[in-house]
Parts: C-alpha cells; sequence; structure tokens
C-alpha cells in the first residue's frame, strides 16, 4: 500500500454512510446529544470531503446536503466541492452534486461562476439524464450571469426530445426573470410549442409559462389569444384547461370581445366536467372576470352552491371563497344563501368560519348593520376566544369604513361598542378606545348616549381588573370628563373615577381618570357657583349674558347654536346642594391626596392640579356655609373666578384633526422654520423642549418662555394666582390632548408670537371654522327609510382612514412584456438590436412608474397612519418620501443617459415572504 | 407556482424540503416553524387549506406524515391537492407501499422522484407510468456507476494511484 493512496483508502473503508449517518441520528434523543453528535459528522465530514476519491467525497456531500436540507445545517462553506463533483464522470456522483447545489446554492456565492461551464457542458450532453439534471438544478438556482450565458443552450433544447423540451420550457420562466432579454431570443419557440400541441406534457409546461407571466402583466400576450382559445376548446387535460383558464381570466379584463367570445366554452366546460378543480377554477374565472354574463354567474353560483351543501370541507370552504369573489358585483349570490353562511359561522372548522365571517361583512350595509351586528355579537359570546376577537376585530373595521359610512344610528353604534367591552374575551380594546373617542369628536349628536354609555363602563367595578379593557375605560373616562354636561349625574361620574379600585389601572390611564375628575369637578362648582351662566359661556361672552337665561331642557333638540345652553336632564338646583357640593370635594381630596406623592409625574402633577382648586373651593364654600348661599357672594368669590376660566379653557370642543392639516398651513413670507428653532434652542438651552410641541400644535403650547406676556394681558383683571394657575392647567391640558384640536387660522398663529390660547376673538374664529369645515365637507346621506336623520359626521378629507390599493409591479416585469411585445408585433428593428432607443425610453417609462406606485404606497401608509395629530412624523414621512422619489428619478434618468449596459444590472430578488 | 413543498412528520420533524422561490436559511427554519405550529394543530377532518401570510398552504396528511405545498392565493387549492396524491402515488409505487422510513433512509431519491413531478414550481409530469420509467431508467445509471466504481480494475486503480 502507498503512502499516499492509505489514508484515503482507510477514510473510504471506514467512512460512515447515509444510513450510518440517519442511524446515528435516530439513536441520540433530540436536544444535546443529537446535536453533539451532528457537529462530530459534520467534522468527519469536513474532514472526507477533501478526499481525492470521488466516492468518500460524494457520500460525504450526500450526508452533508441530509444535514442541511432537513437539520438546516449550513453548506455554503462546501459549495466548491459540490461544484467540483457536478463534473464527476460518474451519474451518481454528478447527481449528488447538482442536488447539493440545487438545494443549497444562492445567487450570491462566487462559486456559481464555476458552475457556468459545467452546466453548459451537460445542457448539451448526449446523455439526456445528465440534461435534466442540469436544467434542474438551473431551474432552482438561476442568476442573471446563468441565464444570460446559458440562453443559447437552452434554446437548442426547445425543440429536443419531449422529456428535455418540458424541462427546459419549465425553466424559461426563472431565465425570463432574471434575463428579460432572453425573451427575444426563445419567445418565438416558446409559442411554436404552443401550437404543436403534439405532447401534454409540453404543451402543459408552456402553458404553464404563459399562465405565470400573463398573471404579471397580462396585456402583452393578447395576440396569443387564439391559440389559447383553442387549447380551451380543444384540449382534454385538466391541467392544461385550469392554466388556460386563468389566462383567459386575465385577459377578458383587457378585451370585452374577447370575453363575449370564450364566456361560452368556460360555462361548458362548467357544466361537463367531473373534475371539481376544473369547475371550481371555471366559477373562479366566471365571477372574477366575466361577471357581466349574467347567466355565466347564474350557472356559477349554481355550482358554488353545489360546494356549500357539499359534505367535503375543501369545497365548502372553495364555495364559500367564491362567494366572496361574487359578492362585489352580485350581492344577491350572497343574500341567497344567506343561511348557509350565517351557519358556517359555527362550523368546526375556524378557516370555514373566517371565510364566513368575512362574507357576512361583505353583505353589510347601512340598512342592515344593526341585525347583523346583533347577530355577530352573538356568536362572539359563544365562540372561542381568538374567533371572538376576530369577530369583533372586522365588526369594528366595518362599522368605522370610511367615516363610519354605514352606521346611521350612533346611539345604537355607541351602545354596542360599550356592548362589545362587555365581552369577557375582547381583547380589541384599543380599536375601541380610539372610536369611542373619534365618535365624540365627529358626532356631536352622540355624546349624550357616549356620556351614559360611558358612565356605564366606568361605575362597574368588575371591569377595572380586566386589563384588556383598560383602553376602553379611559376611553370612557375622557368621554365623561369631556362631555360631562350631557351627565345624568356628574357626582355619580365622579365617584365612579375615584373608585379604590382604580388603583389596578396603569399610570397613563390612571392619568386621563385623574384628568376627567378635574373636569367634572370644575363643572360642577362651576353649576353651583355660577347657576346663572352657562356652562359653556364661553361662547357668548360670559359678560354679557343675561340674567334670566334659560337653559332649554330638552334633550335631544339641541343644535349647533344653542349649544352653549346645557341638555342635561337633571334640574341643576336640585342636584347642585350645597351638601352635595361639599361632599365631592370632601371626596376628591380625601381620595386623591394618597397619590400627590405617586412616583408617576403626570399623575403627581394632575392630581396636584386638582387638590389645590379643590381645596380652594373647599375652603372658601365652607368658611361660606353660615351665609345661607349668597349667590352675590358667589360669584365674587376667588374659586368662582379661577372656575369661570377653568371652564372657559375647558369648554372649547375638540374636533378630528385632517391628515393633511399641516401641510395646508402655507409657510408665511419671512419665516424661516428653521432657523427660529435654532435660536430657540439656545434661548432656552435648559428648558426640555420636545420637537412635537414647537410644530404640532395649532394652537401653541404655552412654553414657559411666553408665560410674561400672558399674563400681562390677564394680570389686570385677575387676581394674582387665578391667571398663572389656569395658564398652566390649560398649557397641560393642550398638552395632554394637543393632537385633538382643530385646525385653525394658521396664518396667524404662525406669524405671530404665541397669542394666548383662550383669546375670545380667536375662539369665534375657531367656530367659524369649524363650521365652514363641515359645511364643505360633510356628507349628508339621508336614507329615505329611516324615520331618524343621520347625525352630521364632520369629515376632514375625503380618503381619510381609507386604504388604496396599489399593485405594485415588477421593473423585471415590465421589461419582459416589452420585449414580448416587441417580438409579438414583429417589429424587426427592435428585434434585432438589444438595445435600441426605444427600449431604453421603455424602461425609463417603467422605472417612473414604479415610481409613481411608491407614492401611491407611502401615500396609503400614511392615511392608515390614524394618529391624528403627530405631525412631526408625518412630515418626516413626507421629506423621506421625497428623498426616495428624487432618488429614484435620479437613477431613471442616469440610466436613461449614460448606457449602462441593461444586462449587468444587479437583480434584485424579490422578497416573496418576508 | 409552488413556492415550497415541505413534508412534515406528525412530531414536527422535517422529511423533505424544496424551495422554488429564493429564501434564506434563516427564513426557510421560520417558515417552518410557523408551519409546522399551524398545521399538526389542526386537528382531523379540516379543510385542507390555511392562509399564511398572503399564501395559501394545501396540505394532506398521509400515515404519519404531513405534505404541505405553498401557493398564491389565486392559485387552484384542488388541483395542488391532486398534485400531492400524484406525488404520493409515484412514491408508494416505487418503494412499494411506502412508509415515512422510507423517506428517511432515501431522503435523495425522495428529492429526485420529485425533481421529476415538479420542476421551477409547476407540475412537469402527469404521467405516474412515464415518471416510474425516468427514475427506474436513472436508478440504472447509478447502478452502473456504482458497479464500476466497485470494479476490480478500479478498485486497483485507486490503490496505486
Amino acid at each position: 500500500m502507498s503512502g499516499g493512496g492509505g489514508p484515503s483508502l482507510m477514510d473510504s473503508l471506514f467512512q460512515r454512510t447515509l444510513d450510518d449517518l440517519i442511524k446515528g441520528i435516530r439513536l441520540h434523543l433530540p436536544g444535546a446529544a443529537q446535536s453533539s453528535f451532528i457537529s462530530k459528522s459534520l467534522d468527519e465530514i469536513r474532514r472526507e470531503i477533501k478526499s481525492t476519491d470521488s466516492q468518500t467525497k460524494a457520500t460525504a456531500l450526500q450526508k452533508l446536503t441530509y444535514l442541511h436540507s432537513l437539520h438546516g445545517i449550513d453548506m455554503s462553506w462546501a459549495a466548491f466541492h459540490a461544484v467540483e463533483l457536478t463534473s464527476s464522470p460518474s451519474f451518481l456522483h454528478k447527481k449528488t452534486g447538482y442536488l447539493a447545489a440545487s438545494l443549497s446554492f444562492r445567487p450570491s456565492m462566487d462559486v456559481l461562476l464555476l458552475l457556468t461551464n459545467q452546466l453548459r457542458k451537460d445542457l448539451s450532453s448526449t446523455n439526456q439524464h445528465e440534461v435534466s439534471l442540469a436544467l434542474e438544478c438551473l431551474s432552482v438556482i438561476c442568476t442573471p450571469d446563468f441565464a444570460r450565458d446559458l440562453t443559447p443552450d437552452i434554446f437548442t433544447l426547445l425543440s429536443g426530445k419531449n422529456f428535455i423540451r418540458k424541462k427546459a420550457i419549465a425553466c424559461l420562466l426563472m431565465v425570463f426573470s432574471q434575463y428579460p432579454d432572453a425573451v427575444r431570443v426563445c419567445f418565438k419557440r416558446l409559442v411554436d410549442n404552443l401550437e404543436s400541441a403534439d405532447n401534454a406534457q409540453t404543451l402543459a409546461a408552456t402553458v404553464g409559462v404563459f399562465c405565470e407571466l400573463a398573471s404579471k402583466e397580462p396585456r402583452s400576450y393578447l395576440p396569443l389569444a387564439p391559440e389559447f382559445y383553442r387549447i380551451l376548446v380543444d384540449s382534454r387535460n385538466n391541467w392544461v384547461l385550469i392554466k388556460v383558464l386563468k389566462i383567459f381570466a386575465h385577459l377578458a379584463k383587457l378585451e370585452p370581445r374577447l370575453a363575449k367570445k370564450v364566456v361560452e366554452p368556460i360555462c361548458d366546460h362548467m357544466k361537463r366536467s367531473e373534475a371539481k378543480s376544473l369547475v371550481f377554477e371555471c366559477v373562479r374565472a366566471i365571477v372574477s372576470s366575466f361577471y357581466e354574463f349574467e347567466f355565466a354567474v347564474k350557472l356559477a353560483v349554481a355550482k358554488i352552491r353545489e360546494f356549500l351543501l357539499d359534505s367535503d370541507l375543501n369545497l365548502r370552504y372553495l364555495g364559500l371563497q367564491g362567494l366572496l369573489l361574487v359578492a362585489p358585483n352580485h350581492l344577491w349570490a350572497v343574500l341567497e344563501n344567506k343561511e348557509v353562511v350565517i351557519k358556517s359561522l359555527s362550523d368546526v372548522d375556524r378557516n370555514i368560519k373566517l371565510e364566513a365571517l368575512r362574507l357576512v361583512m361583505s353583505m353589510v350595509s347601512d340598512d342592515n348593520v344593526v341585525e347583523i351586528c346583533r347577530v355577530l355579537i352573538g356568536y362572539a359570546l359563544k365562540s372561542d376566544p381568538e374567533f371572538c376577537n376576530e369577530i369583533l376585530r372586522s365588526m369594528l373595521s366595518t362599522c368605522s369604513r370610511n367615516v363610519y359610512e354605514i352606521v346611521i344610528d350612533f346611539d345604537w353604534y355607541v351602545s354596542l361598542l360599550a356592548e362589545m367591552a362587555r365581552i369577557p374575551h375582547c381583547q380589541n380594546g384599543e380599536e375601541i378606545e380610539f372610536q369611542l373617542i373619534d365618535i365624540g369628536m365627529r358626532v356631536k349628536d352622540v355624546r349624550p348616549e357616549l356620556v351614559r354609555a360611558g358612565r356605564d363602563l366606568l361605575i362597574d367595578p368588575a371591569l377595572l381588573g380586566n386589563p384588556f379593557i383598560h383602553r376602553i375605560l379611559s376611553a370612557a373616562a375622557w368621554v365623561s370628563g369631556e362631555y360631562v354636561k350631557f351627565s345624568r349625574n356628574p357626582f355619580e361620574i365622579m365617584e365612579a373615577l375615584l373608585q379604590p379600585r382604580t388603583n389596578l389601572l396603569p399610570p397613563s390611564i390612571r392619568s386621563v381618570y385623574i384628568h376627567s375628575t378635574f373636569k367634572v369637578l370644575s363643572f360642577c362648582l362651576h353649576s353651583f357657583l355660577l347657576p346663572g351662566k352657562g356652562v359653556n359661556s364661553s361662547r357668548s361672552n360670559f359678560v354679557d349674558i343675561e340674567p334670566g337665561f334659560t337653559y332649554s331642557e330638552s334633550e335631544q333638540e339641541f343644535t349647533e347654536t344653542d349649544h352653549a345652553t346645557s341638555s342635561s336632564g337633571f334640574n341643576k338646583r336640585d342636584t347642585f346642594t350645597q351638601e352635595a357640593v361639599v361632599n365631592m370635594l370632601t371626596l376628591v381630596i380625601t381620595s386623591l391626596t394618597p397619590l400627590a406623592e405617586s412616583h408617576d409625574v403626570e399623575i403627581q402633577e394632575r392630581v396636584r392640579n386638582v387638590l389645590g382648586l379643590a381645596q380652594l373651593a373647599q375652603q372658601e364654600i365652607s368658611c361660606n356655609h353660615d351665609q345661607k348661599e349668597k349667590m352675590v357672594d358667589k360669584v365674587d368669590l376667588k374659586t368662582s373666578i379661577i372656575i369661570r376660566l377653568i371652564n372657559d379653557a375647558l369648554s372649547e370642543d375638540f374636533g378630528p384633526v385632517s391628515l393633511s392639516a399641516q401641510e395646508r398651513v402655507p409657510v408665511p413670507n419671512g419665516l424661516v422654520l428653521e432657523e427660529n428653532l435654532s435660536k430657540l434652542d439656545s434661548i432656552c438651552a435648559d428648558v426640555q423642549l420636545s420637537i412635537s410641541e414647537s410644530f404640532s400644535l395649532v394652537k401653541p403650547i404655552l412654553l414657559p418662555t411666553d408665560g410674561d406676556s400672558v399674563s400681562n394681558q390677564q394680570n389686570e383683571e385677575d387676581s394674582e394666582t387665578s391667571p398663572a394657575e389656569s395658564m398652566s392647567l390649560l398649557a397641560e391640558h393642550r398638552k395632554r390632548h394637543g393632537l385633538f384640536y382643530l385646525p385653525s387660522d394658521h396664518n396667524k398663529n404662525a406669524s405671530s408670537s404665541f397669542p394666548p390660547a383662550n383669546d375670545p376673538n380667536q375662539r369665534d374664529n375657531d367656530v367659524e371654522d369649524l363650521v365652514k369645515l363641515t359645511d364643505e365637507s360633510l356628507v349628508l346621506k339621508r336614507k329615505p327609510g329611516s324615520n331618524r336623520p343621520r347625525p352630521v359626521v364632520v369629515k376632514l378629507d375625503e380618503g381619510e382612514r381609507l386604504p388604496i390599493t396599489v399593485k405594485k409591479t415588477d421593473e423585471n416585469d415590465d421589461l419582459i412584456s416589452g420585449a414580448v411585445r416587441d417580438v409579438l408585433l414583429g417589429n424587426e428593428a427592435s428585434l434585432h438590436s438589444s438595445n435600441p432607443s426605444g427600449r431604453r425610453k421603455g424602461e425609463s417609462h417603467s422605472k417612473d412608474k414604479v415610481e409613481n406606485f411608491e407614492t401611491g404606497n407611502s401615500s396609503k401608509r400614511r392615511s392608515k397612519h390614524r394618529n391624528h395629530g403627530k405631525y412631526v412624523e408625518d412630515k418626516e414621512e413626507n421629506s423621506e418620501k421625497s428623498k426616495k422619489k428624487s432618488g429614484g428619478r435620479h437613477k431613471a434618468r442616469r440610466r436613461a443617459d449614460g448606457g449602462i449596459d441593461v444586462a449587468v444590472q444587479k437583480q434584485v430578488i424579490p422578497d416573496f415572504l418576508l | 407556482m409552488i413556492h415550497f413543498v415541505l413534508l412534515i412528520s406528525r412530531q414536527g420533524k422535517v422529511r423533505l424540503t424544496k424551495w422554488y422561490s429564493p429564501y434564506s436559511q434563516k427564513e426557510r427554519s421560520k417558515v417552518i416553524r410557523e408551519l409546522s405550529g399551524m398545521i399538526l394543530t389542526r386537528g382531523p377532518k379540516l379543510c385542507n387549506f390555511v392562509e399564511w401570510r398572503g399564501f395559501k398552504v394545501v396540505y394532506k396528511r398521509y400515515a404519519s406524515l404531513y405534505f404541505c405545498m405553498c401557493i398564491n392565493q389565486e392559485d387552484n387549492e384542488l388541483e395542488v391537492l391532486e398534485i400531492i396524491h400524484h406525488y404520493v402515488e409515484i412514491l408508494d409505487r416505487y418503494f412499494g407501499s411506502v412508509c415515512e422510513l422510507d423517506l428517511i433512509f432515501n431522503f435523495h431519491k425522495a428529492y429526485y422522484i420529485l425533481d421529476e413531478v415538479l420542476i421551477a414550481g409547476e407540475l412537469q409530469e402527469s404521467s405516474k407510468k412515464t415518471v416510474a420509467r425516468l427514475v427506474a431508467a436513472q436508478d440504472s445509471l447509478v447502478e452502473a456507476a456504482k458497479e464500476e466504481a466497485a470494479s476490480i480494475s478500479n478498485i486497483i486503480a485507486q490503490a496505486t494511484k
């Protein structure tokens, strides 16, 4: 035995075979033992794979392939060995090499370059199994380089033996997508394969390629319609027919005459075929592309019904899917099968339940929304938690679609939201919270009901224990505080807000509770101390209010103008007795005093504000006790003055803010935003200024630096403490709820230096603004059938919260279809040269298109962006968008000017899933 | 088009993976984890389709093995079910009533057969007979290569190299 051959022979004699490896892995328990065995085997493989004996090498590579594909072990390091084995004369080794390559190679590997020659050699081999190996490998790992270099070889195979031809055809799809210019070479042969239907398998492969191509850009393949039609009529091969149907579903949308012609044969197939897959494909084609042909749709719906009533769950599922496709154009089909759909909501299979839910949602209209929601709530209550939430989620999104388009009775909707909150599994707190507040701001008429619903949620101590609905409670607290004037009994709300179990709430929500306490407190004090003045006296100038001003007691009939009048249903005189108010003050002080030392700054700050007011009021009101309630005295009290101010601050309505509000603000002449900010920065270096404060508010927060000018203005008429306190409260309020403020006369604000927020002149403008806004864009839809008119819903811009669906096409697809068009139209000029000027133009055009899609996309993203006031983010996104845009444009220009070879351009592999 | 084929045992062990669309190794293991979590937990006698990240996964259980194929939303689910069945039947003929162990110890053969059934994510051969014939032809080529390697002259050539 020679010295050189020895170890190699020993290696191959004692090498663990694949069987040994697999047995070994099975012997070791999963976990540490197994992984240590695998790493030991890996060490062996590393050694063996370097062997000069190709059998040893092949076995090592096979073992590694096994570990890679089933245990996810990295094998990129062995890529070279795989390439080496593909060139082995032994078929067995070649096969092993190709298997490893097709399972593990990535487009980024350098080693791929080494494979090109071997692939070419094998593609032109006389052994058809070797050709087959090469084609299979190529169909998986094809890169632009491979595609460019091997196109001629594949072209020759397109007219070879059937066994090879079908593989070569299938491979073309990959080649085209990597190297669109290959279309110019191969397309004609591909079409020839469509015409010569001598072999079913090659025809199937060809149609498969066209099906994939047409799904991306159907227009280019319209000229081939006669061929496809022939196949549709003649073929009896279901695999082929399914693909052809898909192609026609795409083409028919583009060419109505074609649709007319093919609808008959499709119906024939649907009637005749026994194969459910083919029948379903016919149904799908009809309902998605041929929905204008009444008789065809009727037939399709009949087939869908058969599916729905079948005992096979798969068919039931597909039946529901079919209905879902019919729904947009032929709702009657869904309504006809209503019982089946509703029954499917309680199916054993979750997937079927989900489809049924989608269908039910597609049926919803303003006429039946109440009924359907009632049914769904019933199902939600008896479903498992997951599906229950699915139901709630789809109800919420359907009802809120397009600014609550389908909701007519908002009182009902609010009570529905409240009911959802009480469903034990409800986990949609965030969305419900958003909608409760959103409706409160948009729909004035619903506020009394909103407060009633909020009260019911707040006073229930059991709800506080469920963390999932804390967000809803937060909304309830906010609503109860903000619209407390509609409350029947504010004291009850106060008790609810201060109940001991509120300590279960997280700090952020607790601070909302405390702030609502503040609002309720100031409302009560106001009603007690200044009963003659309207709660919203700020609407009209409070000094001018006539003494005999009375309230309208009716609950429902308040309008825009008498909004100042409180419509609360209780009798003020009786409710706001001295005793009740004193009790309330005691309650506030005793419950909140412990929190004044809270570690959470939000809570601490708010509690101190409330306590400040409450203690002041308590002192004065208790002192006043002996004087037997003298109105005159009350009005003169310090507390009264403060309360008046606070109420002014709080009584302003919040409205929804348009998403584009910030963009609509014109930058006044001479105002350079960046400069201004940098100055601010240097002025108040020690004051922390967050960007949002300086940007986001229409009526800005009173910054610490501006305190002087403001208080100067007020000092003359007020006592010392009140302005400062009320200002700080107001500022805090705005800071907290800044995002809900309505946009108004921006110009004035942007140019002047932070005017006081409760300037009466300005408020008037605000009201006007609101009126103007609603006049401009509110959508009034009165249904003849409904006996109650739909309340006004403030809507700022069309398309708010309205997702825009944009189909993004691949740049490559455009290139491919461009090439296809050239070939099919026989455009000689462009056929010959591989990059004529026309091509370039087309390319830059396609680039533009892509760019447009990009813009659309980000606007969609933006409109989804729900947080109304976060302008800064929007703005940043905008600038990002414009940057991207300009970048894209630049690239397109560069591409069009400089003659960079198209083929060399780096291909971006589309990320299909992740 | 089929994006990938997975064979998963009832215990969640992967028996075969074939990817027709580009996925990195990290994505692959994530996909396998997610799907086996979704599919293995589904009870028997439910429908064979699951929606997953905007795709559809068609699966079918044969004995202890789940055969899963991922397709686009608009592809034909029933067709894919037939493809799965087609593949299983071919395996069954080849191994003579196939069981999980056959696929474990002959994983490469399972791949070779799959490669004769599917190419580039499309069905390439709908005739079971043809596939069987092709696979047999390849097997005989492999056998020939093995015999040659085992011949005495070859061993001598190896030893004296």
